[in-house]
């Protein structure tokens, strides 16, 4: 049966709702904090940065991560910066509102309204904690806080430290971190995958997590568990995260009964390196800051094989300034990317096959020299330049859109709680703030205001109704069961003795999947995926070769647990896209679009949140979380 | 595009405990626009399909922030290109029919996981005996109150750009975690908010290099031209200033 999910919103006016729900959270003693355990899966800027607090707080903490060190997890790659509404200057207007109208409008109302004003009001106090960390965000001459201006925005209010914004973030909530291990607060256990939940009578107790090192299934146990996992991009195989991201803990919790949200909302971000050849195993991400100085163009005339200097201004289309003569190169992801893909497919596109289009410095270089273009873009551009052999100073860079972001996630409840009581969800594994579209720079953002601000808070209401940890039998059982159940998708996996090595069919995964529900989808293309995955699904537990040593390390398995996830996440994806019959932001149906080739809501259908429920043997089941908006009215999203 | 071989000299051990040798494989006919990365993807595909066990190697971001890469490469860390992690090297980086040696670090505080793989965690207990600034979350002020002049933010992010990837202490005779320390004791020590315990986190952490079994510094600046960051030594003696 299917039913509205409610998500346990403040009552009042949606302006200082969080701060008056804080007020009233149960204080918990300190003595009794010290009894309570939490497990956090996951060493990113929302891992690291909850398990530090929390154990600031007085709680147990164990952190599991699958990398060596927190320190090596995907947040560290993010390039550009961080949003704030933070007043900068006396006469400065009111941020926070700006934000949280960007915010919802960038993800074309399809997020919840409170969780969109809550990240806008917290946003100002994560940048003072930063900087009390001893972030090296850049400065401007007077040596206060510098910002530049990112996509899907009007003022410039990202905060950045040069290309590597993400890295000094993360290094940030690590230190936080390691300062909590080294008082014995908090447990560090590395190289480890969750594969399993411990479930008692519905209430989610602990995980099962695989040993990288020995082979071993561990189990612990917990009052609570976080999960801070990251997201799902690589179901596409070739996508701008790093390698080993993956959704299995968040696929293993749904199968467990949390539901999954927006699953199909995905962002393709458009100004990647293009895919250069057939053994390529990701695609790097160039800083969508450099929309700030490159100006997007393509030649007038199609298949134009002519050298990009060659061109004259005139044969030269910028077509996003062309369309969008307000936003011009700043227009939020999904309509760059998109744009691009189309005139590509017209046969405008550049670069050996004709999937590229020109981001071009020229005249920011003539404006303001190439020094100080170097100095804003440095390592971006050092990097294109290593991976293309091609100097963007030069030559005008080539872009191409590449999956980037998911959107989508497991539900949760403005607590962060998810439909299972007892597990939490944090950062880009939940679904919260982005609607159907991220706003560039707003992730870590959110990463952060769920783990240094959020979570630590509304966890309390659960904490303090937890007592020990039960060691009845009942508990005994459940672990048990947990055990065996991760054991025995080991033993299957390994007792396939196929020939195809798990990579090769990952990549046909990606290949369907983003031909099929990535940039541009429709009924017919999304229902021949359906078909396509179910085949691959059998293919893959046919036939993949997986070696059997179990007792060391063996990376193929840990793919094979991922890639047997993916699989099963991908048919959801494509059920989720067939399901939603209207255009939004990312998700973009071509069935659905207006003369002017724009998306076209249905508001009246489809403004809620698609929540679906896993149910063994049957198809999935859809719950809504319906959408209001009270503090700005759904109107339709222009960029012109 | 063009295409290429490669020869290979690979080191292999199943476990720590078990002993380990080096094998010899070879990749024909392999287009340049690959990644050292991705041709031994390539290679570890063939691996699997005769039945081998495939090498095992870090890896993560395969964009050179994340520092989970790292081997050498003929006897140098991160291989012969200035600048680059593993990960970012290119077929086209080496010529045709040209052998490459790869092997894991070798350090005593780095032991041996799997063939190329090692265990870095002492660089984590490094950062745990004081690298950080300590203050717990609600406490912060506001941030405009501390002005960082433009040069001393600079300064500062130059040397946290530092991945953790262990190759100063690979490529320095005597294992030593001087520049990885140096980078931390600099990064936080140039800002205002570093101030506060500055001297006890650099007599913590020069502490914390003994015990772990990293060896002495002496002057070889081996680690400044292996860093894929670009960190210079002299923040090494700049560290050696510091009082604690
Ligand atoms: C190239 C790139 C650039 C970006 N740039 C920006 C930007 O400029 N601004 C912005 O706001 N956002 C940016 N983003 C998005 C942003 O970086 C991410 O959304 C964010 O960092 C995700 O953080 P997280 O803490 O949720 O997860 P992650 O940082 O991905 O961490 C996931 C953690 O979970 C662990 N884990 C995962 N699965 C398991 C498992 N089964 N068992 C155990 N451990 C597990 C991993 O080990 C890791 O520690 C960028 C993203 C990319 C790819
Ligand atoms: S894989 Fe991340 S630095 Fe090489």
């Amino acid at each position: 049966m299917s039913f509205s999910l409610d998500p346990c919103l403040p009552l009042g006016t949606l302006e200082g709702g969080w701060e008056r729900i804080q007020k009233r959270l149960p204080s918990i003693p300190l003595g009794k904090k010290n009894e309570l355990l939490v497990v956090v899966v996951g060493g990113g800027l929302a891992g690291s940065s909850v398990a530090a607090t929390l154990a600031e707080q007085g709680f147990q903490v164990k952190l599991i991560t699958y990398q060596d060190s927190p320190r090596r997890s995907h947040s560290v790659a993010a390039q550009g910066g961080i949003n704030a509404a933070k007043k900068m200057r006396e006469d400065d207007c009111d941020g926070v509102n700006a934000l949280f109208v960007d915010t919802v409008r960038g993800g074309d109302f399809r997020a919840r309204e409170a969780g969109c004003r809550r990240l806008a009001e917290i946003s100002s106090s994560i940048i003072d904690q930063c900087v009390a960390q001893g972030i090296p965000f850049a400065r401007d001459y007077n040596g206060l806080l510098s910002t530049r201006r990112f996509g899907g925005a009007l003022v410039s209010r990202t905060f950045y430290a040069r290309g590597q914004t993400g890295q000094q973030l993360l290094y940030g909530a690590y230190q936080s971190l390691m300062r909590q291990v080294a008082k014995r607060r908090v447990e560090l256990l590395p190289r480890r995958d969750v594969i399993e939940f411990i479930k008692l009578n519905g209430v989610i107790k602990g995980v099962v997590s695989r040993n990288l090192l020995n082979g071993d299934l561990e189990v612990y146990r917990a009052h609570a568990v976080i999960l801070a996992t990251g997201g799902y991009s690589n179901v596409y195989f070739l996508s701008t995260n790093s390698i080993k991201s993956n959704a299995s803990a968040i696929w293993r919790a749904h199968k467990q009964g949390a539901f999954f949200a927006n699953p199909s909302f995905t962002q393709i971000h458009p100004t990647c390196i293009p895919l250069g050849g057939d053994y390529q195993s990701k695609l790097t991400l160039m800083s969508e800051s450099l929309r700030n100085d490159g100006r997007i163009w393509l030649p007038k005339q199609n298949h134009d094989k002519r050298d990009p200097s060659d061109i004259s201004e005139s044969e030269r289309d910028y077509f996003l300034e062309r369309l969008y003569p307000s936003y011009g190169n700043m227009v939020p992801r999904d309509v760059a990317s998109r744009r691009a893909k189309e005139l590509c497919d017209l046969g405008f596109g550049v670069g050996h096959d004709g999937r590229s289009v020109y981001l071009d410095f020229h005249d920011a270089i003539q404006r303001k020299g190439s020094q100080e273009i170097k100095s804003k873009y440095g390592n971006l551009l050092e990097m294109y330049e290593r991976i293309t052999g091609e100097d963007p100073l030069s030559t005008p860079m080539r872009i191409y859109p590449a999956p980037h972001y998911s959107m989508g996630g497991l539900w949760v409840d403005y607590n962060l709680m998810s439909t299972l009581p007892g597990l939490f969800v944090l950062g880009e594994a939940n679904c919260t703030v982005h609607g159907a579209n991220r706003l560039g720079a707003n992730a870590l953002l959110q990463c952060l205001a769920d783990g240094y601000f959020i979570a630590p808070s509304s966890i309390n209401s659960w904490l303090a109704g937890q007592t020990f940890l039960t060691t009845s039998r009942e508990m005994e059982d459940a672990c048990q069961d947990a055990l065996e159940s991760a054991k025995e998708r080991i033993d299957n996996l390994i007792n396939v003795r196929g020939d195809i090595p798990v990579d090769t069919l990952h990549r046909e995964l990606g290949e369907l999947m983003i031909k099929r529900c990535g940039i541009i989808r429709n009924e017919s293309g999304l229902l021949a995926g359906l078909e396509e995955v179910r085949l691959l699904t059998q293919k893959f537990h046919q036939q993949v070769r997986i070696p059997s040593d179990i007792d060391c390390p063996n990376p193929e398995l840990e793919k094979a647990l991922r890639v047997a996830d993916f699989l099963e996440l991908a048919h959801l994806m494509l059920i989720d896209a067939l399901s939603r019959k209207e255009s939004c932001g990312a998700h973009f149906r071509e069935e659905y679009q207006t003369t002017e080739g724009e998306a076209m809501r249905d508001d009246e259908n489809y403004s809620h949140i698609a929540a679906w429920e896993y149910v063994r043997g049957s198809a999935s089941i859809k719950h809504l979380e319906n959408l209001s908006f009270s503090l700005l009215p759904l109107n339709k999203r222009s960029y012109k | 595009m063009t295409n290429i071989s490669l020869n290979f000299r690979i080191w292999r051990q199943r476990l720590q405990s078990s002993k380990g040798q080096f094998k010899d494989y070879s990749l024909k006919d392999i287009s340049t626009d690959l990644s050292l990365l991705e041709a031994l993807d390539k290679l570890n595909e063939e691996l699997i399909k005769k039945g081998d066990r495939p090498i095992n190697f870090d890896h993560d971001c395969r964009e050179g922030i994340c520092g989970s890469c790292g081997f050498l490469v003929n006897g140098q860390p991160h291989g012969p290109k200035d600048a680059t992690t593993i990960c970012q090297l290119y077929v086209r980086n080496f010529r045709d029919q040209s052998t490459l040696t790869l092997e894991p670090w070798k350090a005593k505080a780095f032991p041996i996981i799997q063939d190329l793989v090692v265990d870095r965690s002492s660089l984590d207990r490094l950062i745990m005996s004081g690298g950080y600034c300590s203050d717990d979350v609600g406490n912060a002020p506001d941030a405009n109150l501390l002005k960082v002049s433009q040069k001393d933010a600079f300064s500062s992010f130059q040397t946290a750009t530092c991945i953790g990837c262990g190759a100063c202490i690979a490529s320095c005779r005597n294992a030593s975690a001087s520049l990885f320390v140096a980078a931390k004791l600099a990064h936080l020590g140039q800002l205002p908010q570093g101030q506060l315990l500055r001297s006890k986190r650099t007599s913590q952490m020069k502490r914390q290099m003994v015990s772990e079994n990293f060896g002495s510094c002496s002057n070889n600046l081996d680690c400044e031209a292996a860093c894929p960051k670009e960190i210079s030594a002299n923040w090494i003696s700049w560290m050696n200033h510091e009082d604690c």
